[in-house]
């Protein structure tokens, strides 16, 4: 998995597969529907397959304090 | 009654020739409701399903923990739900912080297994651009991969 890769790759990077039927509560907080999520950080979500360009430019926000915390407030509404 | 049949095994035997290192799985479920207070469903069918999957190289090992009996390691380990499995590669045993989470079934089998191949083996193949990018990561950042049976 991609993510794993990435986790490898970086000391700061850690990464969860998670099978979303067996955690209701976390498929529902996170919204999870018929397809893959990934969530980094809580607050940025991506629906469906992400190839590596995209999840490296995802995952690259958290870099940027701002859009954390747009995004921060956004997710608590 | 073993999960994976004669075939499947034939084939991961195989992959794992590949592997160059040691790797070790730490399988965290949990005894009857505990302190979770509910069953965990898939705890023993992901125990014996890791367990399976390493008796197919002599360079995988497993340690099978209770989340709530073992708390000091599933602590360490960061893990908070089970049934939930921990990949640590080489002799020192290292944690990248890679945990699957549910019992990796279906497709998720084919992850458990790149994943233990990853592991074992040399660096991940990740373009330059991707390694110079996480090269410029000054935070710490924690993905989950929610994924949904097939």
């Amino acid at each position: 998995m991609l993510a794993h890769k990435l986790a490898m790759a970086s000391d700061l990077v850690t990464a969860d597969m998670v099978e979303a039927s067996e955690f209701p509560e976390l498929a529902n907080r996170y919204q999870v529907y018929g397809v893959p999520r990934t969530v980094i950080n809580e607050v940025i979500h991506i629906e469906g397959a992400v190839p590596e360009d995209d999840l490296i430019q995802e995952l690259m926000t958290v870099m940027d304090e701002k859009q954390m915390e747009t995004l921060r407030k956004q997710w608590d509404e | 009654m073993p999960l994976l049949n004669e075939n499947i095994e034939k084939q991961i035997r195989q992959v794992f020739e590949g592997l160059e290192r040691t790797v070790k799985l730490v399988v965290f479920t949990q005894n009857g409701s505990g302190d979770l207070g509910a069953e965990c469903e898939m705890c023993d069918d992901t125990r014996q399903l890791i367990e399976e999957v390493a008796t197919l190289s002599s360079k995988i090992s497993v340690e099978v923990l209770d989340i709530s009996n073992d708390a000091p390691a599933a602590e360490r380990y960061r893990v908070d739900k089970v049934p939930a499995v921990v990949v640590l590669g080489g002799e020192d045993q290292k944690d990248w912080g890679i945990r699957l989470y549910g019992i990796p079934s279906g497709f998720e089998f084919r992850s458990l297994i790149e994943d233990l191949l990853l592991a074992g083996t040399r660096k991940p193949d990740l373009k330059p651009e991707t390694l110079r990018a996480l090269s410029r990561l000054k935070k710490p950042v924690h993905i989950q991969v929610y994924v949904t049976p097939t």
